[in-house]
């Protein structure tokens, strides 16, 4: 083994430097450690951090390439019409000019949220003098999934370093912070960067590009770019077929458009144990059944059309799940364990509240029609809250046992 | 209060290299060993000098705090050395043995006849009160309790362990004495717990409650049974005693004398032929495994693999331990451990981890730890593995913080290094959890005693 003497040898030579941490990075990514037991127990299982994570990242991956020719397929689509009765394989959809479109874009947002968001793990490990930890492995692949594609690369590393810096390290690392640091890089952009982040005209690439040339007196066709939920927020009919929808052929953030690899991605990360099945399961029936109560108000006559609300409120309750970015919100980011619930009751609370909420915020906030993002910061926030009355239980079980002894 | 225990969350780690059901007798060993460290919280007082004298049963050392409390030898010999650390703590105390054994005679006593002060008394005389553990803390119980129960588990559920009902067969008598012995000390009953189908000598003693116990490791713990049977609240005690040192106690009472012998099983993967030796309490590792071991580099360990100590050839069979498990080290790298799909090691997920195909294989676990220490991330994978109604992160945090309040709270006085040992094994993030819970527990003894 070449390799590992290599490494070895280099091992040797950077110990005790400053380059001990990020070598250390390198050499665990070849080569697990020769790390024994030395308390406790005598074994461990197989799974660690890193073996997890890996598994987070793998059903995101075809969504990122899905992504990428959805990108160019958006691009086309909003300048030559957009093509009626497709199928998930139609050749409109995978060709080699979408994927170029797409990929030139979306590369580079991956790279420079790997190369931002390492860098600075790195610069906080070497300081604190810890290992580099694996936590932004998953959060460097959700950040470009969950922004709009024509999202600045400045804007993109300035928000990297907030969401990281502030959302995360200053708590000390993966496993230590309270908000979802993805979500937090996120809503940064939406707060400093709002014009960027919502709109009509941020979801197609190309849209503000067009824009700006048309302002300019160029004579072009301008091309629209919202998301339905923008669109249905206007008031507008429902323009796109369900199974469009679900196989992801619409407009929004890079990673959110396609309910069917997301379903995939989630039944996978389900089987695999790496997330709750119960975050999943109580998130889908939160939102179905805030959904219900919007139908349910609609039927009963209680709004009426020309209310500015009535269009989403009416969108049928399943139709939710597909639209937006509901359905990869609860899959990937409502499942961090380190900022969801950590006990198993707590994750039936916190789950349904998270799709209760989305879907509350959804249809009451018409500036901007979404709301996972912010619920599911929201409930961040009240996860240890929901743990401590779940805990709060198991002590007043022991002391209600302790009572019925003595009395 | 059932009579039987049916539990559904734990992991039997199954693993090559069980012992195999005859017992030679180990090749005499002629130097043991007494660590004090083996009896947690106890400062010993040496009663004996060196190039002294000594026969079997007679005190070797006594706990400082408690006087009364005496660790004697278990053979007759003469004490040829005594290993100090740091401050002269001491560490080991060795007995060369005679080869002709002499006991002291501690009279024959009738257990039915006595009443708990006689009892304890001649218990601590004898030297065999360490046999007697306490929750909570687990610690060796002190003598001036009195506990609400009295819990032995004759159900070793533990990976490799050796098989009570082996090596108890024949010895109903003695059980029965010691039982009896037992009963007189607890206000409440002494709870025996079985193997759902197993014929244990233990099975039909009287003077107790039989539970019948089921389900995956660990249902053998005698901290799981407490939990299912009686568990502890604040300010109440139990009392715990493993089988193969009811024994001692039992001929102690029957013959007046202590008698340290002890079948024990070597097993693991790094043996030749896994089978069971007679021996007897701080024989010598070398006198047990010589001849026995396979080529490599293999650690040895006092105990099972998930509660044992690492030893070596120059060490000796801890005070409490009736199995030696060899298994290979696994100090070596691995070409990319953390993403490769694992077929030979085994995982509670399905993360391109594949043990979940094969619910019967055997495994050749080394002691990897299979990736590096980090902070709590994972949640939920613990309660899989973990049948008490106990949070089990929480109760780690709450240990790493050092809130006794919270400690307490959470179920501090119920729980033992061992129960976590589960959760331990499954920690993706490699935390060292005995440790934590030990060290909660030590400062908890200390704080409040």
């Amino acid at each position: 083994m070449g390799l590992k003497e290599k490494l070895h040898n280099i091992k040797g030579k950077v110990d005790g430097t400053n380059w001990q941490t990020m070598f250390g990075a390198v050499h665990t990514l070849f080569y697990t450690p020769n790390e024994t037991t030395h308390s406790g127990g005598h074994l461990r299982a197989a799974d660690d951090l890193k073996r997890i994570m890996v598994n987070v990242v793998l059903p995101l991956i075809p969504i990122l390439i899905f992504g990428m020719f959805n990108a160019g397929f958006q691009h086309n689509a909003a300048i030559n019409g957009f093509p009626q009765g497709m199928g998930f394989f139609s050749p409109e959809f995978w060709n080699f000019d979408n994927l170029a479109i797409g990929a030139m874009k979306l590369l580079p947002l991956v790279i420079v949220s790997y190369v931002v968001g390492l860098g600075i793990e790195i610069f906080f490990a070497t300081i604190n003098k810890h290992e580099v930890e694996e936590g932004y492995f998953v959060t460097g692949m959700l950040v470009p999934l969950i922004i709009p594609i024509d999202t600045p690369l400045w804007m993109l590393t300035v928000a990297i370093i907030f969401g990281v810096v502030i959302g995360k390290e200053i708590f000390g690392g993966t496993g230590m912070n309270i908000l979802n640091p993805a979500l937090t890089i996120r809503a940064f952009l939406f707060f400093a960067y709002p014009t960027w982040m919502s709109g009509d005209k941020v979801w197609v690439t190309g849209a503000v590009e067009r824009t700006n040339e048309i302002a300019a007196g160029a004579n072009l066709d301008a091309i629209s770019g919202e998301t339905i939920l923008g669109s249905l927020a206007q008031g507008n009919e429902l323009a796109y077929s369900v199974s469009d929808m679900f196989f992801g052929f619409i407009p929004g953030s890079v990673g959110e458009t396609s309910t069917l690899l997301i379903l995939l991605g989630g039944l996978y990360l389900i089987y695999t144990k790496v997330a709750s099945w119960r975050i999943i399961v109580s998130s889908v029936i939160g939102a179905l059944v805030m959904g219900l109560i919007f139908n349910g108000v609609v039927d009963a006559g209680w709004i009426t059309e020309s209310s500015k609300f009535y269009t989403l409120m009416s969108t049928a309750y399943w139709q939710h799940l597909l639209i937006g970015g509901l359905a990869f919100g609860i899959v990937f980011m409502a499942t961090d364990p380190v900022t969801a619930s950590q006990t198993n009751k707590g994750k039936w609370i916190y789950g349904f509240l998270i799709g209760f909420i989305s879907v509350m915020i959804r249809v009451f906030n018409p500036a901007y029609p979404e709301g996972v993002m912010l619920a599911i910061l929201l409930m961040n926030v009240f996860s240890p809250t929901i743990d401590h009355y779940v805990v709060q239980g198991n002590v007043k079980r022991r002391l209600k046992r302790l009572k019925a002894k003595t009395a | 209060m059932s009579q039987d225990i049916r539990i559904k969350k734990g992991l039997d780690i199954k693993l090559k290299g069980a012992a195999e059901k005859v017992t030679e007798n180990a090749s005499s060993s002629s130097v043991y060993t007494l660590k004090p460290e083996d009896f947690h919280s106890i400062i010993p007082k040496l009663s004996v000098k060196v190039g002294e004298k000594v026969k079997a049963g007679e005190t070797v050392f006594y706990n400082k705090a408690n006087e009364d409390m005496k660790f004697p030898s278990p053979v007759s010999g003469e004490l040829v050395d005594i290993i100090r650390g740091e401050k002269r703590k001491i560490l080991a105390i060795k007995i060369e043995a005679d080869s002709n054994q002499e006991f002291v005679d501690f009279g024959k006593k009738d257990p039915k006849a006595m009443n708990a002060e006689d009892l304890k008394s001649h218990l601590l005389a004898s030297g065999c009160w360490p046999f007697i553990k306490q929750r909570p803390y687990d610690v060796i119980a002190n003598p001036a309790n009195t506990p609400k129960a009295i819990f032995v588990s004759a159900y070793a559920s533990a990976p490799l362990a050796a098989d009570y009902d082996y090596v108890l067969a024949g010895k109903e008598n003695e059980l029965q004495a010691a039982i009896t012995a037992l009963s007189k000390l607890t206000s409440g009953s002494v709870h025996v717990s079985v193997g759902k189908n197993s014929n244990s000598p233990l099975a039909g003693l009287n003077n107790c409650t039989l539970h019948k116990v089921s389900g995956p490791h660990p249902s053998g713990n005698v901290g799981t049974q407490i939990a299912k049977i009686d568990p502890v609240n604040k300010g109440e005690v139990v009392w715990t005693v493993t089988p193969q040192d009811l024994v001692i106690i039992g001929e102690l009472l029957l013959t007046g004398k202590f008698n340290a012998e002890r079948t024990i099983a070597l097993a693991g993967s790094g043996v030749t032929a896994p089978k069971y030796f007679k021996t007897k309490i701080g024989a010598s590792i070398s006198s047990i495994v010589d001849g026995n071991l396979n080529e490599g580099n293999n650690r040895i360990i006092s105990g099972n693999v998930l509660t044992g100590k690492t030893t070596n050839k120059k060490g000796n069979l801890a005070y409490y331990d009736n199995i030696i498990t060899v298994i290979p080290e696994g100090n070596d790298y691995e070409l990319f451990g953390w993403t490769m799909p694992v077929f030979n090691k085994i995982s509670t997920s399905r993360a391109i981890t594949f043990s979940w195909l094969f619910p019967n294989k055997k495994y050749d676990l080394n002691t990897n730890t299979n990736g590096e220490h980090r902070a709590f991330v994972v949640t939920g994978n613990y309660e899989e593995v973990f049948p008490l109604d106990i949070y089990p992160m929480q109760i780690l945090k709450a240990c790493m913080y050092k809130d006794l309040d919270e400690m307490e709270q959470l179920g501090m006085y119920e729980v033992a290094p061992e129960d976590f040992a589960l959760t331990e094994f499954v920690c993706v993030s490699k935390q060292p959890h005995q440790e934590i819970i030990r060290k909660g527990l030590d400062l908890m003894l200390k704080e409040i005693g």
